[in-house]
């Protein structure tokens, strides 16, 4: 019959469209829709990431034994593999002389020792001193009085390890110097409270550093100060700055500021007919002056602060006691992690019938000897006394020793390696638990440079190559805070599951039930039919 | 050339050191911080919610008052009250309509104004993800030394703070961002005070080590303004900063009140709203916490004992030329490529995509079939 005909057709045609616009729907729609609201996360080495977490660190530092004539016998040169020096320079009078004489020999690279094994009865150290620590790599040791009778080789060795171990403890690097180091990766528990206030006073490691030299004079009116500072710069702290240049680098600027007053009235002490600041008041002094001081708000680098305040001519002369109220010889101070203060008086320089205002020249060696003291304690130069029986070298010209220069080296790129790896986990970690985040391919670029350089820097940290192992770190360093400071990770932080349910429900649900109810229909006439054929062949 | 250490580094200069390390050792170690930083927000924008930038004016004044400078303070304020149109006294912001208070002062620094407060700013702040060209007084530099002190105010729900009556910020998202400040060991103790309706709902979901927090109410309870004034129209501030300013003016620099006492500020029969605490990720004591650890900035000092006796004469820097530095290529900077804006479809096709499904449907079965579907 027609109108049955018609209708079954139509009803095909009917299942027909239905299960296409279902089909397009699934196929077509549904990947579509998937591809376009994905976030595009490039890919980030997560294994390597997860090994690093667990990094094993290990330093190694290359130690040369050098046995003058007369600590060992001529049986025993054959046997110890170690070169073998023909004389030391024993017309030395001093042992600086000997060190220096000894440099001529060779250059040690940085990160490695000499140790030059003298005999007991030699006269280069004086009495009680057994070690004594040159301003390059080099350290006399003297052997003791127990070995110089009959003694082996094996004997002979195995009392230099502990005193050769000490001496790399303090030209080296100690275990509670690496702990130190390490105190952002792992929090342990403190050593020493010098340990410490070394931590809490010296500068994080940075790739530069900005240092700020500011002349305060609270009293134009009486003195007019003049200091060279261009030249004491060149000549006094630039020599030490380029020593440090491997480690980070240095901006110097400096400002003279006037009217700027201390913030703490000073007492008088009639008893030395001076003006005198005491170690509590120190504290107060600082804040009033730090928010006059410009900086360079171009650089997001760390700011060493480094005052010198010339008292006003009615509270002249100005002197810091310290707990026990005894005059600080240096007449300065310093704060943790932001820099120094140093009182100049200058009242001795005029007399009472002196027409104001004065011309005054500051002594700007004495200055300088006191900030660059400074500054070595806040880049983390240690002021740890040695060990009994140890005497150190006189500072040399930079004011930093190659072997402090190599203990800080080693410090700082254990602590650039503890930083990149905590900075790449935690960024992995992150990025983990926050799947809506963002990953841009530069992110993930930064973050495999950074892998591969942590990886070099542990490598070469083993082997004992310290300016590399510190050039890695500071590469690994870099390019992990970039990897996780980047702006682009901010997006799509928190994406509650209701507001996407809210989202998606008023555009997907009107079109969905037509054509669910269409493929139920469908399904349920074939049910029908089914039975109906199954009625028909019974 | 010679030079000499001024106190050789023998035995003796340790008995100089030594004891120093150990008198200073009850001030340096008591807290662990040398540093100290604050970020001030005031999230609301309008006339009306002019208490909420006396809020955070007061707060700020407290905190230069105590020591902290400029240079360590992020103040955000949403609006500008002081000269607003509508402001008759101008130039001025007050805490009590006696108007003996004018927390806006003559050296505000307001580093982020009217439109930039907003929540992506803010958490930018605090993770320290700023695009490189923002300059040092927009960004929060601390290190793990910091002692941080974060004051919101505004209005705020179950969860959530509005910011800006735009957008919110929801309580997950702060924890988040201080988790993310912790795994970058950007504060040593951070102290989290919130004076809006529900507040103590912002600090249920954190969960990083080192944080204290104070809010001024309960959930299921509002703040209340403290009074109005008829002069200015508006009411001036909260009930809970304005006890809290009262009792921060007691404070000055070398003052040793600690925490309890502030988590008795406003108590009920003040504020109306119970003010709530959460301690339990604070790992040092709130009895021995000083309110000047994160209101106020007292540095640590040592006395320089060692000075380096240097004798080289000063060289003579020959005389430069002074010139320009490199101008910046401003012209390049400002025509930069557009962001990157995300891909939306085209407004009609969704609805298109509707009409051309259900006509399609509709064609194919008929009318009859609507009532299928209605």
């Amino acid at each position: 019959m027609l109108t049955a005909s018609c209708c079954y057709t139509d009803r095909r045609r009917g299942q027909l469209a239905a299960l296409s616009i279902a089909a397009v729907v699934i196929i077509v729609g549904v990947p579509l829709w998937w591809r376009t609201t994905e976030t595009y996360r490039a890919w980030l080495p997560v294994n390597q990431i997860n090994e690093l977490a667990n990094l094993q660190l290990q330093l190694s530092a290359d130690v040369e034994v050098v046995f003058a004539r007369g600590t060992v016998t001529p049986e025993q040169q054959k046997k110890v593999p170690t070169q073998v020096v023909i004389s030391l320079c024993l017309f030395c009078s001093s042992p600086l002389e000997a060190d220096l004489s000894l440099h001529t020999l060779s250059e040690s690279p940085c990160g490695s020792l000499v140790v030059y094994v003298i005999p007991e009865s030699s006269t280069l150290l004086p009495e009680d001193v057994d070690v004594y620590i040159g301003q390059r790599r080099t350290a006399l040791l003297r052997i003791g009085a127990q070995m110089r009778v009959g003694r082996t080789l094996e004997q002979l060795l195995a009392h230099l390890e502990p005193r050769i171990k000490q001496v790399l403890q303090v030209m080296s690097f100690s275990h509670t110097d690496i702990t130190a180091a390490l105190s952002d990766r792992v929090r342990l528990s403190p050593g020493n409270k010098e340990s410490i206030a070394d931590s809490m006073r010296a500068f994080k490691s940075s790739p530069g550093y900005e240092i700020t030299f500011s002349l305060l004079n609270p009293d134009p009116k009486s003195h007019r100060v003049h200091w060279d500072i261009e030249g004491a710069v060149q000549t006094y702290i630039q020599p030490l700055l380029t020593k440090l240049a491997p480690l980070a680098n240095f901006s110097i600027d400096s400002q003279t500021l006037y009217y700027a007053m201390l913030g703490v009235n000073p007492r008088y002490d009639s008893s030395r007919s001076a003006y005198t600041l005491n170690s509590d008041s120190l504290a107060h002094v600082i804040n009033p002056v730090e928010a006059r001081l410009g900086s360079n708000a171009a650089s997001s680098n760390p700011v060493l602060n480094f005052l010198l305040y010339v008292p006003d001519a009615h509270h002249s002369p100005l002197h810091i006691h310290d707990h026990k109220k005894q005059e600080v010889l240096s007449n300065a101070f310093h704060s943790p992690r932001w820099g120094g203060i140093m009182v100049y008086n200058v009242n001795g320089f005029y007399g009472p019938e002196a027409v104001f205002p004065v011309d005054i020249n500051i002594n700007m060696a004495k200055v300088m000897g006191v900030f660059l003291a400074q500054l070595r304690l806040l880049l983390g130069v240690q002021s740890s006394a040695p060990p009994p029986g140890f005497l150190v070298a006189p500072c040399s010209s930079t004011g930093l020793a190659d072997w402090e220069l190599d203990r800080l080296m080693w410090s700082r790129t254990v602590e650039n390696v503890a930083t990149a790896t905590t900075t790449i986990t935690s960024l992995a970690q992150l990025l983990d638990q926050i799947g809506n985040i963002v990953i841009n391919d530069n992110i993930a670029q930064q973050v495999s440079s950074a892998v591969t350089s942590l990886q070099l820097a542990v490598a070469e940290l083993e082997a004992g190559n310290l300016g590399f192992a510190l050039q890695y770190s500071k590469e690994a360093i870099l390019a992990s805070e970039r990897a996780f400071f980047d702006p682009s990770l901010l997006h799509l932080l928190y994406f509650p599951d209701d507001q996407k349910f809210a989202i998606y429900i008023p555009l997907f649900l009107p079109m969905c039930v037509p054509i669910l109810l269409s493929l139920l229909k469908i399904v349920s006439e074939a049910r029908q039919k089914r039975r109906e054929r199954q009625a028909k062949k019974d | 050339v010679h030079l000499t250490i001024s106190q050789s580094r023998a035995a003796s200069s340790a008995n100089h050191i030594q004891p120093l390390l150990v008198d200073n050792a009850g001030q340096f170690f008591s807290s662990g911080h040398t540093n100290n930083w604050a970020v001030l927000v005031c999230t609301s924008r309008f006339w009306f919610n002019y208490r909420h930038v006396a809020n955070t004016l007061s707060v700020y004044r407290s905190v230069k008052r105590l020591g902290i400078p400029d240079s360590h303070i992020v103040l955000m304020l949403a609006d500008d009250m002081a000269c607003n149109h509508r402001n008759p006294k101008p130039a001025t912001v007050f805490s009590h309509k006696n108007m003996e208070l004018n927390v806006y002062g003559d050296d505000v620094e307001v580093d982020y104004r009217g439109y930039e407060v907003t929540v992506e700013n803010f958490l930018r702040v605090l993770t320290g993800r700023l695009p490189p060209s923002t300059p040092r007084s927009k960004r929060l530099l601390s290190d793990d030394r910091s002692n941080i002190l974060i004051y919101l105010t505004g209005h705020g729900g179950n969860g959530f703070l509005k910011f800006q009556d735009s957008e919110e910020i929801s309580n997950v998202e702060l924890a988040d961002a201080f988790e993310q400040m912790w795994q970058k060991r950007r504060y040593n103790e951070l102290l989290f005070i919130i004076d809006t309706c529900q507040g103590a709902s912002m600090y249920e979901r954190f969960y990083s080590p080192n944080l204290m927090a104070l809010a001024s109410s309960q959930v299921g309870e509002d703040s209340l303004s403290h009074q109005p004034d008829l002069a200015i129209g508006v009411h001036l501030m909260d009930r809970y900063t304005f006890y809290l300013l009262e009792f921060l003016e007691d404070i000055h620099p070398a003052s040793k009140t600690n925490m309890n006492d502030l988590f008795k500020v406003c108590p009920k029969s003040q504020c109306v709203s119970t003010p709530g605490h959460r301690t339990d990720l604070f790992l040092r004591d709130p009895g021995s916490v000083l309110i000047t650890d994160f209101f106020g900035s007292v540095r640590k000092v040592e006395i320089t004992m060692e000075t380096i006796n240097l004798t080289d004469p000063i060289k003579q820097v020959e005389q430069r030329k002074y010139s320009y530095v490199d101008q910046l290529p401003v012209s390049e900077i400002i025509h930069q490529k557009p962001k990157q804006k995300d891909w939306h479809p085209p407004d009609g096709f969704i609805l298109g995509l509707w009409t051309l499904i259900l006509l399609v449907f509709f064609k194919l079965y008929g009318m009859k079939h609507l009532k299928h579907i209605f």
